[in-house]
């Protein structure tokens, strides 16, 4: 059967994902919105998840598969909490503004 | 013609990512986000991983970003009245990224050639048949596990967002 890596090759894939990551990281840095900084994060946990499946497919092993599969999870039930959360500090201080946050400091 | 399928499905996700951070709106920033979804499942259909890119579509473009919409809809941050960072922050931002950039990519590049060639050996490893025989074989435990955790944090979830008694 004829199979991408056999035409793209892995290190393709690694630079990929390794941007993709970095979009990710410069999204929590830039923005102030907190669901915007949520939405960076779903986007790191992508980068790792794409590239998890490329190494499955490199090594023709399944495990990483299943991995991939928990991460998903962990990461539906993360979004799950953390909305929750932002909708608690919403409702107490009428914004989800992260610079507006400091009162956590004790 | 796979190599421009890659090629065109990897500018999609990094600019619809991108896009995703430089919106000003966070509805057109969520919209972005599922582009951005969509074109990943797109690269695990091309990995011929049928399981994870049906998974995808159905928990990350389904479940989660409707779950983000609502919550962007039931605080009314549909306008774009966000303030931004002052200048200074912004453009640290912007260092760091090249920089993290940079330092991964080069670390990557350099370690290219201990990259052995990729043999494809044509056994089945990736369908629906055998990963499920994978995951409730050998993966049993930690299956029950993530089924814990989500009832875990769906109780969280309930909890957290439910409206506190102020005078009780």
């Amino acid at each position: 059967m004829e199979n991408i890596l056999q035409q793209i090759g892995i290190e393709n894939y690694i630079y990929l994902s390794t941007l993709l990551f970095c979009v990710g990281v410069f999204g929590v840095l830039y923005r102030r919105n907190a669901i915007v900084m949520f939405m960076s994060i779903e986007i790191m946990l992508n980068a790792v998840n794409l590239l998890l499946v490329a190494f499955s497919t490199y090594h023709q092993d399944a495990a990483g598969q299943v991995f991939v599969f928990f991460s998903m999870a962990v990461a539906a039930a993360e979004v799950a909490v953390g909305l929750a959360i932002l909708v608690a500090v919403y409702r107490n201080i009428k914004n989800i503004d992260i610079d507006n946050l400091k009162n956590l400091k004790g | 013609m796979i190599t421009t399928l890659f090629y065109i499905l990897s500018a999609i996700t990094l600019a619809t990512a991108f896009l995703t951070i430089f919106s000003k709106n966070p509805i057109h920033s969520a919209i972005y986000l599922v582009l951005c979804f969509f074109s990943i499942a797109g690269h695990y259909l091309m990995f011929n991983a049928q399981f994870l890119a049906i998974v995808h579509i159905i928990v990350y473009s389904g479940a989660i970003m409707i779950l983000m919409l609502f919550t962007i809809m039931l605080m009314n941050l549909n306008k774009e009245d966000e303030q931004h960072k002052s200048i200074l922050t912004r453009i640290a931002a912007t260092i760091s990224f090249c920089l993290i950039a940079f330092v991964l990519l080069a670390a990557f590049i350099k370690a290219q050639p201990a990259i052995i060639e990729y043999r494809n050996s044509g056994e089945d490893y990736q369908s629906i048949e055998v990963l499920g025989q994978v995951l409730l074989n050998d993966y049993m435990v930690p299956f029950e596990f993530a089924s814990v955790l989500l009832l875990v944090s769906m109780i969280g979830a309930v909890l957290l967002s439910k409206k506190e008694h102020i005078n009780d």
